[in-house]
């Protein structure tokens, strides 16, 4: 295992507040985390998708410096998590995938106690939790001993925990999996509420719409490897290929086959549509209406067809694509 | 606030809001808070009575002195119940938190592991010791108003010492039990390692009551708090966050065990040559402390029987060197020397007091098993020491009798000594990044090579020579 270098590029440390290197863990002959090199900047989500075991929870572990990399190195908010870990825990908020609260508490105590825990004063943490249970809607639940609360409450509680200290950054493995739709978009606001105020934030998930609507970068992990990471466009463009077009024409077709220009591709004629795709549609497009026109079509609409992140999770999991980073 | 766990202002605050934390959890559950007050509150009264009554029967045959025994050994188990309780406490707290996953937000705060460590050991002890000493005074005003009974000043603080102790190694001894158990059911099951040692402590402490040497005891409360820093020391080295979490079945993988002997027993070698390279490249000196620690100990034990008999002397008539012409020859041949059958029976002799140590030094951190071999030079210190007294030649009877096979013996003693202590002490300290049994397995593994490579084959060398060789050295320097 090896340390983060000491040498650091003054400008990095402004903006990015993750960094790792070749980060790795294997616990005994088990390798669950190889080489992860990534960064996450100030105001950035990064969404770490991956299959049950891929690696995910290892990681977020190790950047909390509960685990120790076997190999690499990493460092959060400027601290080493290896040489510092006090440093690190103290400026992050980490979200478990199991919330384990104490069940004879009730909500304000155990932020109390949590407050007590990272050095916050009675008055900060009675502000911050009065203003915490207030946004994710949880005050209704005050009087209750927490075993008595939903699965739901316990996750936003759990959040709560998490926010308590204002962290520069959030680990969070799977922060809406129990939550009823309209929790979870609390949740999401919440999340979107500290991207804006500068923290970086790594969510884990297994959700992959909510990483398209969290997500700035996304980074598909299988058997402990970074297979692919990039933005989600980035993500569509290189695992599914150009980008696919629909244009919708007000007459049926009737077996023709219109003339489109050579550098588009057609893929599909239906009854009063072609679908193609196009490496440059913004160039494209224009010419593709222009000579549609001429051939006397009229187009009722030309649109980007819709791909989910799922198909770019499902073919990068299934054909373990390798060697694809963006970066 | 805890940003500099260096400081012990620092470490201690944090700890207290993790005890804090926890011993309000204790005072809500019921079934921790019943069991304490019974102790507390109903037991020492049924004690007062049983006192009473036991007195007062004694009394009418005249057997005051059981009746005086009897009411020390009453206060000390009035004293020891409701610490019992901080066993269960203490694997709660330890294992339960775990496996009710509310352990890793924790981890996942600034709170050193020494923080986390310290404040579940002040909240598994506090609750149980204050009702130990609660338990302690009902019980002595209750004597004192029913047959005006007062402790001696040293019984008491003995007692309080003793229950003080016995807290802190239960809970030690649970938080060992709770790094090697992921749930409270694995745990409980373990927790047997603790109990019944405990359990024979009380015995010899109500034995040491009952005798009356309460001086005694003081050696006893000394080896509890030994006891209790070792066992803390292995504690706080086994919980640690990666330890924590690593730890996620506990399966008992015969397959795996035997491959990692293998492999450390091997450590590659190709071929018998590279492994006795390896033997003393690696080995040894991966043992050399300990290598020094049995040296000086054995030294010291050579010493102690040697001033030993100064205090209980052999009769000079038996140490009579000058008279052997006739009978050391005889002798030799009755004893089985200078045969096979002799060579044998010594070297079975010696093997099976190299086992013994191995195995009660596994279970003392290898102090039993330094005993053992201690006790072997402590006798030729000691026969040492008599030869003195009787103003023979010490050099020469030694070179006669043990010198010629003592020069592979004492290398072997050492050796084995070394390698049981660095058996036993592994569970204090195991190798960093390794598993408890990982480095168990690795340090098995390690005596087994030196057991095989060079201990085996010095104790064949020492009994042949003992059995061929030091009968006729002895013949020739004690014979003339």
């Amino acid at each position: 295992m090896s340390h983060a270098p000491s040498c650091y590029n003054p400008q990095n440390i402004m903006t990015v507040l993750i960094e790792t290197f070749d980060l790795s863990k294997t616990f005994g002959e088990f390798l669950a985390v190889d080489g992860v090199t990534l960064q996450v900047e100030a105001g950035e989500v990064l969404a770490l998708l991956g299959p049950n075991g891929a690696g995910k929870t290892t990681t977020i572990r190790m950047l909390a410096s509960i685990l120790s990399p076997s190999r690499g190195w990493a460092k959060v908010a400027g601290f080493d998590v290896v040489r510092e870990p006090i440093g690190v825990r103290s400026s992050i908020g980490m979200l478990t995938e199991h919330h384990g609260l104490y069940t004879r508490m009730k909500a304000k105590e155990y932020l109390a106690f949590f407050g007590r825990v990272y050095g916050l004063s009675d008055e900060q943490t009675e502000r911050s939790s009065q203003e915490l249970l207030k946004r994710l809607e949880l005050e209704e639940g005050l009087s209750k001993r927490l075993g008595e609360f939903s699965k739901g409450m316990r996750q936003k509680l759990a959040l709560a925990r998490v926010m308590l200290h204002e962290p520069t950054i959030l680990l969070l493995d799977e922060p809406t999996s129990a939550m009823d739709p309209s929790s979870a978009k609390i949740v999401r606001e919440s999340i979107f509420r500290l991207r804006s105020s500068k923290r970086a934030i790594v969510v884990c998930t297994h959700n992959l719409m909510e990483a398209e609507i969290l997500a700035d970068r996304i980074a598909i992990i299988q058997n402990g490897k970074i297979i692919v990471h990039g933005t989600p466009e980035e993500l569509k463009q290189k695992i599914l290929g150009d980008p696919i077009m629909r244009v919708e024409l007000t007459e049926p077709l009737n077996g023709i086959e219109p003339q489109l220009p050579a550098r588009v591709k057609v893929l599909e004629y239906g009854s009063n549509w072609i679908r193609y795709d196009s490496s440059d549609p913004k160039e494209m497009n224009p010419v593709v209406i222009d000579m549609l026109s001429e051939q006397g079509f009229e187009i009722v609409t030309l649109s980007q067809v819709d791909r989910s992140l799922e198909e770019v999770y499902l073919r990068v999991v299934r054909n373990k694509i390798h060697d694809l980073e963006m970066d | 606030m805890h940003n500099h766990p260096e400081n012990l202002s620092s470490t201690l605050e944090g700890a207290w809001v993790v005890a804090q934390r926890e011993i309000k959890d204790q005072m809500r559950d019921w079934r921790i808070l019943s069991p304490i007050l019974i102790m507390t509150l109903i037991f020492p009264l049924l004690m007062n009575f049983t006192a009473e009554q036991a007195v007062e029967f004694v009394g009418r045959y005249g057997a005051n002195i059981i009746g005086d025994r009897l009411i020390p050994f009453l206060l000390m188990v009035v004293g020891f119940f409701p610490i019992s309780i901080s066993l269960v406490i203490a694997l709660e707290s330890f294992v339960g938190e775990r496996e009710r996953l509310s352990l890793e937000p924790l981890l996942s705060t600034p709170l050193t592991d020494g923080q986390l460590y310290l404040g579940k050991m002040l909240a598994s002890l506090l609750l149980p010791l204050l009702a130990a000493m609660l338990g302690i005074i009902v019980y002595l005003v209750g004597l004192f108003f029913r047959i005006d009974w007062i402790p001696p000043t040293q019984l008491l603080i003995q007692v309080i010492l003793l229950t003080f102790a016995q807290a802190v190694v239960m809970v030690s001894g649970a938080v060992v039990i709770s790094s090697q158990a992921t749930s409270v059911r694995a745990a409980n099951l373990l927790a047997s390692f603790v109990i019944m040692p405990v359990s024979q402590l009380i015995i010899a402490e109500s034995l040491i009551m009952f005798w009356g040497r309460y001086d005694i005891l003081w050696l006893l409360v000394l080896a509890l708090f030994l006891i209790s820093l070792v066992l803390g020391r292995m504690g706080l080295h086994l919980f640690h966050r990666e330890a924590l979490l690593g730890r996620e079945i506990d399966v008992l993988d015969l397959k795996w065990a035997f491959k990692h002997f293998k492999h450390e027993f091997v450590r590659g070698a190709a071929n018998i040559k590279e492994w006795y390279r390896d033997l003393f490249l690696y080995s040894l000196r991966r043992i050399r402390t300990p290598i020094l620690i049995t040296m000086g100990i054995l030294v010291v034990a050579y010493f102690i029987g040697f001033f030993a008999a100064r205090r209980f002397s052999l009769p000079k008539e038996v140490l009579q060197f000058d008279q052997l012409d006739e009978v050391l020859g005889t002798g030799f041949a009755q004893m089985g020397l200078m045969s096979f059958r002799g060579w044998s029976w010594i070297f079975l002799t010696n093997l099976r007091a190299l086992a013994l140590a191995t195995i009660f030094g596994i279970f003392t951190f290898g102090i039993v098993g330094e005993l053992v071999l201690m006790l072997s030079i402590g006798i030729i210190g000691y026969f040492a020491g008599n030869l003195g007294l009787a103003g023979q030649e010490v050099g020469r009877i030694l070179t006669a009798l043990v010198l010629p096979h003592a020069i592979l013996e004492i290398p072997a003693a050492i050796f084995i000594g070394a390698a049981i202590l660095q058996l036993g002490m592994i569970f204090m300290s195991p190798s960093k990044g390794s598993t408890l049994g990982e480095s168990w397995i690795t340090a098995l593994a390690e005596w087994a090579r030196i057991s095989i490579g060079l201990v085996i084959p010095l104790l064949i060398g020492a009994a042949l020579l003992e059995t061929f060789l030091t009968p006729q050295i002895a013949l020739l320097l004690l014979t003339g």
